[in-house]
Parts: C-alpha cells; structure tokens; sequence
C-alpha cells in the first residue's frame, strides 16, 4: 500500500501537486490533501452525496472515485462556486429559501443543484426532484432544499 | 418569503430574517470537527460478536494500542438515578474482559495517518468467548434469561409504575375496552454528519482542548474530568459546526474520553472520525420498545381509564447523562398525551440486551407512545362507529391548566383548534369521498390523524422529578456590548442546525435596539460559554430566548438610565432604536455605540451613579410548556406490493409565539421528515446473533426526496404565561406526530381488509404480511408468500 503516484488534481482552477496512494478516495484527497475542506464525507459508501463534486462539470461522489481518477481533470467544489465575494444564485437561494439547517449537506447538493442545471437549466420539476433524491439531508425534509433550487434554476436561465 | 430590511421600525421578533449562520455553511467555510489536522489518529477495534469474554488481543510489533488494561484508573461511564428501583452499570472505556454489544470497542490503535491507523486495527487479532447473546427485550426478561451484566440480580434496570386510586373501579364501569398490542423497532437518529473528536494537549499549559460533535459541551467536559480525575480547568470542550445530533450526540461517546487520555499521554493531537458503519451500529439507538395499552370508554366514547405496559429495549449500556431511564420513565409520565383521562395504572420498564446502548432521538419516547396511543384511539373510533376526529373531539384536553393523570401541568394550549385547523384545511369530507370512489376503482387511499403534545423548556424540577443525580434545567446568557458598540451574548445552549443565533439575536434586538447583524451569539465553547446544558429536549429557544432576554432587559435598563445622563431626559421618555437612544418627541439622541464607549472609558462622567462595563448575566429555569400540533397524512397503500406513497402531510401547530417562522417551519418539516421514515423506512436489525444487518445507509432508509411529500403547515399561536418570551420548542414535534399519522392513514386505507399495522415501522413486508393474513385480498392478487 506504501506505492505512491505523482498526480496533479486542478481544484477551482488552482492546481494541487500531490502524491497519493492508489487506494485515496477523491474525497479525502481533497480534503487532506488540498486542504479543502467544504467537502464533506458522510458515508463512503455513495449513498448520502455530501461528498459531491463536480468532476470535468459532472456531480460525481468524491468517496466512490480514486484520486488518482482525477488526474488532469477539472473539479469544482463548494469552496469555487462563489466569484469572489459575489454568491453563486445557488448560494444565495439556500439562504433566502431556508434550505439549510446544519449545513453538513449543503456542499453536496449545492454542486449536485448547480451540475445538474449547468447541463439542463430547463430540466422539469419532475426530474429535478428525481436528481436531488440522489443526495441525503436529515435537517430540512427537502422542502426547502427543492424550493431553493427552483428559486435558483430561474435565476441561472436568466443570467 | 420576505426578508425584511433592517431598522424599518417594527420587532424583529416575528419576521422570517435570514439566518447569520449561513454564509459560512454555503461557502464551505464551516468548520467541522473532522476538519482538523492531527498528529495522530485513532481506530477502534470493535467486537464482531455481541456478547462473549475477551481472551486475547494481540496487535502487530510496535503498534500503538491501547487496551482496558491501560485504562485502570479511569472510572467507567455510571449516570445514576435515585428513583424507579434504578441499578447502576458501569460502561467501561474500552470493554474490560466482556463484550456485551456488536460494535463495542475492544482497543484503540493509533497511528500518523487515518489509513494507517486503519490498516493496524485490521491486524489486531481479538479472541473472544462467544457467549449466549440476547437480543430481544422478551427474552431478556425470561427467568432463566443470562444476564448482560453479571454484577444485576436481572436484566430489567430500571422500573417505574404509576398508578391512580380507584382505579379498578373506574375500569369496572366501562361501557368498552379496547387493545393494542404495539412495537416500534430500533432507529438510528442518523445525524448527516457522524460523530467525530479531537483532543489536542497544549504543553505550555497542560490543558486539553477537546474539539468534539457534542450536544452538550459543559457537561461532555464534567464527565470527561469525573471519569480521568481530573479537574474541569484542565479540560476545554469545542462544539464548533456540528452537522446535526437528534439526540445521538448529546450522551457521552466514550471515546472522546479515549482522545482526551491519550492526547495527554502522547503530549499530542489525537482525533477520530467516525465512519457511518460504526454510527449506525455503536453510537447510540432509540425507539425499541413494545408497548400494550388498553383503554376503557364510556357509552359516549369518552375515555375512562388507560392501562399499559411498557417494554424498552435499552441495549447493553446506560447513557450519560440522562441514564437509559430516558426512554421507559418519559413514556410512563406522558402516555395519556393530550387526552383527558382521570385514571391510569401503567408499568414501564427498561430491559438490558446485548444490543448498541439506547439514547435519546428526536421525541424520546412519544414518537412510539403518541403512535400507540393514536392506534388505540383509531380503534375506538371504528368500534364506535364515528370517525376518528370525532372521538378525539370527546377526549382532548381543552381548560388549562390542566393536571394530568401523572401529574404533569398543561398550560394554555390548542388542542381542539389545531385539529379543526387541519380537519378544516385538508377537507376530510372531501376526502372521504374521494376515498370512496377510489375504492371503488380497486385503490386503497387512508387519512391518518394525530394529535400529541409536546413537552419543551423544562427546568430543573422536571428533571428533579425524574431522580436524575445530574438534573439539568436552567440556562444562562451573558450579555456584552463592548467599547465598540457590538454585543457578544454568550449562551450555554449548543445548537447544531436550530438556527437559534438567529433567533436569540432577534429576541436580544428588540429589547435593546440593535439590529440583529450586530449580534454574535456564542456557544459551544466551554472557556467562552456560561456553564449550560446544551440543546436538546426542544429547550433552546424557551430557555437561552427566556435567559437572553433576561439579560437584554438589563441592558435596556442600564443603556436608558445612561441615556437619561446624558441626555438629561427620564428614562421612560427614551426610546432604543435602531442602534440609537431617542428622547421621544425630539431629535435628541444618542447613539448605543458611543454610550457603550463610556461605559467603558469615561466612566466618571455617570458620577459613580451607574457600574462601568456593560455586561449582565440572565439565568432562566422555568416550569415547562407544552407545545402541540394535529397532524394529517394521506397516503395510498399499493395492496399488491405493500408500498406506501405519501400523498400529502399536514401540521397544524402551536408552539406559542414564533421568533422566526421561516426558522420554525424548517424546524417542523425536518421533524416530519424524519417521522416519516421512523414510520415507513428506518429500521436497525439485527440477526439473532446480534449481528446488525442495516450497517450502511443503503440498508438503513433515511428518506429521500421521493418519499417526502408537500408539508402544508398552519399556525396557532397560544401566548403562555409558562415562557417569558411566550415562545414554545418546537423541535420535536414533527417527528412526534408524524409516525402515528402515516400509520394512522395505512391503517384506514386498508380497513376493508380488517387489518391493524401495530408495527412501526410499516415497511411493505408488514403490509404485504397482514394483507395475506387477513384472507381477504382479491383472488386476482398472489395471496401466497410469494410477493412478501
């Protein structure tokens, strides 16, 4: 287990040279790693998607890949959705719309919210409900969560 | 929703104002406690088998390890209570010579790295005795049953019976007596975020700081201390971002005791997250328990007389602080609910097994006996032949106070008007019909109602009453504006999710006219917090809102007396606004921030007539209030696969006056959330070797988006004499009503088959199970095992 690889994982557009283990998961490479920390790991089985992030623009479960998987790729998490001290819509709709209690969550579905309109800003109601059904939140009951994503979705088809 | 602007002259208590905790959630800089670095990390070595004698544990050359045998002068984990025939056990550390649940740590090994520490726990080779487990909470009461822990003459540790006088001849006089029989299985409160610690020693005082997912941060470091003998100076306990706790992380993990030990035997950072394998089988479970409750009504439907019998499975260990007591003793006190009866004769009990240690969960108890008592109602209403909200109509409680059967105190509430709310909000005659028709078409549509109270913000004496050695209760709030105009109010509580710096910041604001934003509120932080209880037991609001504004009505005073100085008007004709004193009438003022100023620097200019500084302490421990709610379900009950689809979910609530409704009303939908999947979905099992065969969340069902349905709420708001802020908790008490509703509504969908889902919760197989066992589905539809 001690073999290492050189890989470069590109987070928010800043590169991270790092050294890893075949066996690191994406997720803790991003944590301990890079240090960014917004991502967070609820299970490690796939199934809760706190873990989220978007991987060359598509949600994937940072616990379910290697690192070593994202060499060379383009990852985006929570820590590079705002621009600068500007909110993504996103961001700010789970604020307006209450769609957050304790926050663990939060990172997962705001990437998971924001991939998924980024490739199908018109998607409908049904399916959005669909695609969020693939992350878990133990705080809101979805109810917000799902009207803040709504809130944000006409927001980005504006902009 | 409307957010409101700032100083636009009305209260800021009542407006939905954006939580000051979010913009650091949504940008990931949260800090959560798996986030820090440390130098070492921890691995538990559990126990694969649930109940046997440890006979070897041996770890690779020059592993670090540590065992009970390295433990000896620690104290084990032993909350006592002084009443209900309580044995105490110890809960040792780590286990010392007997395992007596799967998942129970045996060794901590520790190494540089997570993975390492990881790869050594695998090699750590662990020989035990496997003994005879138990299981189940009946067999665990057998007479020849072995016992979990050998130093008790029985495994029932904790027994309490209530009984009213005369009852027997008030049961005599009853026109009709009804049964249930009832379980809820084991849950798991499933926070998001499992638990996690971090003990770092600091060599230039001795001290530990111990940054851990705790509910309870005060009293996390006085059991630490107690159980390491060392005094409480030595020890800082961090609560910082803390994703969710239900109940989980309120009683002590013994392996923040483990950190803070080793942190200071290695002069060193330690730290341990908790992978979701071990959260669901060895943190803390809830809701085991069986239930028989019977009831006696008159000719007219009004209930007579209860009597129950309460079985609670509380696991192998008893928690701190609250002791495993927690469970039985709040179901013995409150299983009448909100219904008038004069005469009660209930026994409860907790019974040891080899199973993970029951702690309190989200409702604690009435999630199951609001649940059972509902049945029970449900059923009375079908044998009377009226429907069920005409039967509670006849048994709610509706002049307060009102003085319980158990001697608990309602104060004003809503009991009826809640229910016609939601009677009048979800059109039941509408539905009825509408059922009827679709049971015509061969679908199976059900209403369930459930009306339940909710106890919250209750002082020391409701603790006292229960005989806990540790009675928790009041909570105090230390309030300072400092030199430079910004108020600090540093509270006890410790939320996780509540969003209570939000709504303490609006309670504080009105008294002393600064606008929220201004406001950091403090907590979890035992060198910067007032000593406190923590946030559980739907208290926070009630008691850190009641002790805040204690505080903030001394500041008002201070701030207007000072005003009055230097304004050289009375202080009844100063008003505080918006940052500002105003002499009422003329453009005379004075801002907040330059008195603060004074206050501190030129504290000559009061003439020794007011205390430089500007900081009070307010401390509350108030009697309790009860909050309550009538919920409704709808759902369709597929008779050919037992799946269950949530159509609507309705609340009608009153927790008193509403700080912040959007706060609230997210309060409410996540408690019906996760009542929904304690009624449906969530479920802890283990095989009969004690084997637990839900060990990940893909097996274990919190609920998704697909299973929760549109939650249309109403409000109530009965201003108590019993909260000064005339705030109500309402953290519970969706997930206290929504099991007995969902159940509620599968039980009147299937009602032409005369089946009673007495089990929660009631996944397909119980459904399919009871349909097949009525004979009564059509002849088209597989009645064999087949589809089970």
């Amino acid at each position: 287990m001690s073999d290492k690889t050189d890989i470069t994982l590109t987070i928010n557009g800043q590169s991270h040279a790092i050294r890893v283990e075949s066996r690191r998961t994406l997720a803790d490479a991003i944590r301990e790693d890079c240090g960014q920390t917004g991502t967070h790991i609820g299970c490690e089985h796939g199934v809760c998607g706190a873990c989220t992030v978007l991987v060359n623009g598509e949600p994937v479960r940072s616990c379910l890949m290697f690192a070593q998987q994202a060499d060379g790729k383009q990852i985006r998490t929570v820590e590079g959705l705002a621009d600068g001290d500007e909110m993504h819509p996103m961001q700010r709709a789970f604020m307006e719309n209450h769609g957050l209690q304790c926050g663990f969550c939060t990172p997962g579905f705001l990437m998971l919210a924001v991939g998924v309109l980024e490739r199908e800003p018109d998607i409908s109601d049904h399916d959005l409900i669909d695609v969020l059904s693939s992350n878990l939140c133990r705080c809101t009951g979805y109810q917000n969560i799902i009207k803040a994503v709504r809130a944000a979705a006409v927001e980005m088809r504006q902009s | 929703m409307t957010v409101h602007t700032k100083g636009s002259g009305t209260t800021w208590v009542g407006r939905s104002i954006r939580r000051l905790e979010d913009p650091s959630l949504v940008t990931g800089r949260g800090r959560f406690t798996a986030d820090l670095p440390a130098t070492h990390w921890v691995r538990f070595v559990r126990s694969s088998v649930a109940a046997g004698t440890i006979e070897k544990v041996s770890a690779p050359e020059g592993a670090g390890i540590v065992t009970a045998r390295d433990l000896t002068k620690l104290k084990p984990i032993r909350p006592m209570l002084s009443k209900f025939n309580y044995v105490a056990v110890g809960q040792p550390i780590l286990a010392d010579g007997v395992v007596r649940f799967t998942g129970e740590s045996i060794a901590a090994v520790y190494a540089p790295s997570k993975d390492k520490a990881e790869d050594i726990a695998d090699q750590v080779e662990v020989e035990i005795a496997e003994g005879t487990p138990l299981i189940d909470s009946m067999d665990a009461l057998a007479d020849n049953a072995p016992l979990v822990h050998a130093d008790t003459k029985h495994n029932v540790i904790v027994e309490g019976r209530i009984a009213t006088p005369g009852f027997e001849d008030i049961w005599k006089t009853a026109h009709q007596v009804l049964r249930v029989e009832a379980r809820s299985r084991r849950q798991n409160a499933t926070p998001m975020e499992a638990r996690a610690g971090h003990a770092a020693y600091d060599s230039a005082t001795g001290r530990v700081t111990l940054t851990c997912t705790t509910q309870m941060p005060h009293l996390t470091r006085t059991a630490v201390c107690d159980i390491l003998g060392i005094p409480e100076s030595e020890l800082r306990v961090v609560a910082p971002d803390v994703g969710g706790g239900f109940g989980q992380k309120m009683s002590l993990a013994p392996e923040y005791v483990l950190l803070v030990w080793l942190a200071r035997k290695l002069s060193s950072s330690v730290a341990w997250t908790e992978d979701r394998r071990e959260n669901l089988i060895a943190s803390f479970h809830s809701r085991d328990q069986h239930v028989q409750l019977e009831g006696a009504f008159d000719a007219k439907g009004k209930l007579l007389a209860l009597r129950g019998d309460i079985v609670a499975n509380i696991g192998a260990y008893s928690c701190f602080p609250t002791t495993c007591g927690v469970e039985p003793l709040m179901a013995l006190a409150e299983l009448p609910g909100p219904y008038d009866v004069r005469a009660y004769d209930c026994r409860s009990r907790g019974v040891m097994t080899n199973t993970c240690p029951m702690a309190p969960y989200r409702g604690v108890s009435r999630p199951v006996i609001t649940f059972v008592l509902e049945r029970l109602m449900d059923k009375a209403a079908a044998a009377f032949g009226i429907e069920p909200t005409e039967l509670r109509r006849r048994n709610l409680i509706d002049k307060f106070p009102y003085t319980s059967a158990t001697g608990l105190v309602f104060d004003d509430g809503s009991y009826k008007e809640t229910m016609e709310m939601a009677i009048k909000a979800i059109d039941l005659d509408a539905f009825r019909k509408r059922q009827k028709t679709a049971r015509d078409a061969g679908r199976y549509l059900g209403i369930g109602i459930a009306t339940f109270s909710e106890r919250t913000g209750y002082g020391s004496p409701a603790f006292a009453a229960r005989g806990m050695e540790i009675t928790p209760g009041f909570e105090t709030v230390y309030l300072t504006i400092d030199p430079s105009g910004f108020v600090e109010a540093r509270i006890g509580s410790s939320p996780h999710g509540q969003g209570l710096r939000t709504s303490l910041a609006q309670i504080i604001a009105d008294e002393i006219g600064i606008d929220p934003e201004f406001i950091k509120v403090v907590h979890g932080d035992t060198d910067r917090a007032p000593y406190g209880w923590g946030t559980f037991a739907s208290r926070s609001l009630v008691l850190s809102g009641g002790a805040s504004l204690l505080a903030a009505q001394k500041i008002r005073a201070k701030l207007l007396k000072m005003a009055s100085h230097l304004l050289e008007a009375a202080p009844e004709d100063i008003t505080l606004q918006s940052g500002s004193a105003h002499v009422i009438g003329t453009d005379r003022s004075v801002t907040i921030a330059s008195m603060a100023r004074a206050a501190y620097h030129q504290a000559h200019i009061f003439k020794g007539e007011i205390e430089p500084g500007l900081t009070e302490t307010g401390t509350y421990d108030p009697s309790g209030t009860f909050s309550n709610a009538c919920h409704v379900a709808i759902v369709e009950v597929d008779i050919e696969t037992g799946r269950v689809e949530m159509e609507k979910f309705l609340v009608a609530e009153d927790a008193g006056l509403i700080i912040n409704p959007m706060i609230a009303d997210g309060q409410v939908h996540g408690g019906v959330a996760q009542g929904i999947g304690n009624a449906l979905l969530e479920e802890i099992i283990y095989d009969e070797t004690g084997n637990i065969l839900t060990s990940t969340l893909a097996d274990f069902l919190p609920p998704t988006t697909h299973e929760i349905p549109e939650i249309e709420l109403h409000h109530i708001e009965t201003l108590t004499g019993n909260s000064i802020t005339k705030a109500k908790g309402l953290g519970e008490g969706g997930a206290i009503g929504a099991p007995a509703a969902v159940i509620s509504a599968i039980n009147d969908a299937l009602s032409p088959f005369g089946v009673s889902i007495d089990e929660m919760p009631a996944t397909p197989q119980r459904i399919r199970a009871a349909l097949r066992n009525s004979g009564k589905l059509p002849n088209t539809l597989p009645s064999t095992g087949r589809l089970a």
